[in-house]
């Protein structure tokens, strides 16, 4: 990490300081934010670098001669390189796309051209519905076969059953790191070798894993890997994927445009190289110095730090949630990040999410996108409390307090 | 004669007024969910299901000597609380009068936040619901 040297020790109420949102207040009580599962918040130095990109260095990227379009081409750039470096790629390997969904959807359509009738994708009963439905379609077009992993009772992949399903028949191996429902922490190198042991590709929904814990993606050795910025303190509408380049350069495009191609005529194009091949028309730039930003600020805390108070909340969530009668956990993994999913009694996630929004709490209730997971439960949902570094004992303390006050006004 | 919608609403609105905090307006809607009077399980079927709701929320509709007479269920309590109250200022009035009417009282009794579309509760869904199987009722 570069910025190892100006690193002070981890101090959560430090880093809240960062985060103006924190400081807001809900429904007159101090905002209490659970629900950084569905999209963390942004510090100011974030929020500031939009506003010094449009306000000081914004024109189009890799176009123009003069030198505003060289600034910006320079940040954007200098943006991929720091990407790279924080998931241990090299910055050709970095493709910006608008978010997970659009990475994992650039695969489905790329990858899957590569394809042929009765090749199999591989999944897990425990995917978002974006690593389901891209391979739906592609399934259905391909004439190909989706194969379903599946989860046990605990909330942990069935992997007595993984020689029955990764066959010579899976071409690419799809599966989430750790599980925005569940909690769950995959163990995803052992899977991936396993995969690549059959001959399959991998890709890694790195979504709800790349703000909880180091991601290397040479020490993985996954093909492709796919998060969101706004899940890791940058802004909405970029994302990332990664694709280990000699792969990359061997398939075909996704979307056809400016930006990816060698040379037009109309008789015939060749393709630009990687990265931009796979970044056709005017990209989100803004975004995408942000999302530098969001990453420059993370190598400045002391991460290590950072990632231990996290576990430390997720264990005490827990230990204090088995407190309260009638709590079912929706997950029980013994490898978990600190994400919650639970159930009280017969009570419904909408009514407990509702009194709890009354008291400054914001945590996810419903499916999370994870439909067929809920259908394998028998549940029309969960509640879900999903923490970030900057969340702290004290909070849950009040999270729990809200709750059990929720519990009583709805018995 | 019995209460126009505007009268039921202000109705609502002075009980809501006495409310000091969060914690008795929610428990009282909490209270009504408990008492709403609920349709047959043979009768939540998907055309009466309310889309766009968290929980599931079913509504019927049936009419008696010309008045629009609602009822209805749903898997969470507070959208049985609110839908009660909606089916309170609702029910036992003309189509024609459902169809026009301009449920205020929701915006004053500080439910407001539950009515922005994009909210996953569906009030504006139930809402449009009502209204809907008044305007079938007017075109037949
Ligand atoms: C595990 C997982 N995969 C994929 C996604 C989709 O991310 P996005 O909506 O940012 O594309 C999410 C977001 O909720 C997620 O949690």
């Amino acid at each position: 990490m570069l910025y190892l040297c100006t690193m002070v020790p981890f101090d959560v109420l430090r880093v809240r300081q960062d985060f103006p949102i924190l400081q807001e207040t809900v429904h007159g009580k101090p905002l209490i934010y659970f629900d950084n599962g569905a999209s963390s918040q942004k510090p100011q130095q974030v929020i500031d670098r939009i506003n010094h990109y449009y306000a000081k260095e914004h024109s189009n990227v890799h176009r123009g001669v003069h030198h505003l379009s060289a600034k910006a081409t320079e940040v954007y750039e200098a943006a991929r390189k720091t990407v790279a470096d924080f998931v241990g790629a090299t910055h050709e390997e970095i493709v910006f796309t608008k978010g997970t969904t659009d990475a994992i959807n650039t695969i489905a359509f790329s990858f899957g051209e590569t394809l042929k009738p009765g090749d199999e994708i591989l999944i897990t009963g425990m995917e978002h519905h974006s690593n389901i439905v891209p391979w739906q379609m592609l399934c259905e077009r391909k004439r190909c076969n989706l194969k379903v992993l599946p989860v046990l009772e605990n909330g942990t992949l069935d992997l007595s059953e993984i020689d029955r399903f990764l066959t010579e028949k899976t071409k690419l191996f799809s599966f989430v790191h750790v599980s925005n429902t569940l909690g769950t922490v995959n163990p995803a190198k052992e899977l991936i070798s396993k995969a690549h042991a059959m001959g399959a590709k991998v890709l890694l929904d790195a979504a709800q894993s790349i703000q909880h814990m180091p991601i290397n993606v040479q020490e993985l050795d996954c093909d492709f890997l796919a998060f969101s910025g706004h899940k890791v303190f940058a802004p909405t509408g970029i994302g990332v994927l990664y694709g280990k380049k000699d792969l990359m350069e061997s398939l075909p495009p996704y979307q056809g445009g400016g930006d990816m191609i060698e040379y037009v005529t109309f008789e015939k194009t060749t393709y630009n190289s990687m990265p931009l091949k796979f970044e056709a028309g005017t990209p989100n730039i803004s975004g995408v110095i942000a999302l530098g930003e969001a990453l420059n600020y993370l190598n400045s805390l002391d991460l290590q730090g950072a990632f231990q108070h996290e576990e430390a909340l997720g264990k005490y969530l827990r230990s204090h949630m088995r407190e309260i009668p009638k709590v079912r956990f929706i997950g029980e993994a013994p490898e978990t990040c600190s994400t919650l999913s639970f159930l009280v009694d017969d009570l419904h996630p909408f009514d407990l999410g509702t009194l709890l929004d009354q008291q400054g709490v914001a945590v996810r209730t419903g499916h999370h996108c994870t439909q067929p997971l809920m259908q394998q439960f028998n549940i029309p949902g969960t509640v879900r409390a999903s923490l970030a570094f900057y969340n702290t004992h004290e909070e849950i303390d009040r999270f729990i307090t809200a709750l059990n006050r929720s519990i009583q006004l709805l018995s | 004669m019995s209460k126009s919608i505007n009268e039921l609403q202000d109705e609502v609105i002075e009980e809501f007024a006495l409310f000091d905090d969060w914690m008795e307006k929610y428990e009282y809607i909490i209270d009504l969910g408990k008492d709403l009077p609920l349709i047959e399980e043979a009768k939540k079927t998907e055309d009466r299901l309310i889309h766009g709701c968290q929980s599931r929320v079913w509504v019927e509709a049936e009419v008696l000597d010309d008045r629009m007479c609602f009822t209805a269920d749903s898997e969470a309590i507070i959208t049985k609380g609110i839908i009660s109250l909606l089916i309170r200022v609702l029910s036992n009035q003309t189509p024609e009068n459902i169809v026009k009417s301009e449920l205020y009282f929701i915006g004053e009794i500080g439910l407001q936040e539950h009515l922005s579309p994009t909210r996953a509760n569906g009030l504006v869904g139930m809402i449009n619901r009502l209204k809907s199987e008044a305007l079938k009722q007017l075109a037949k």
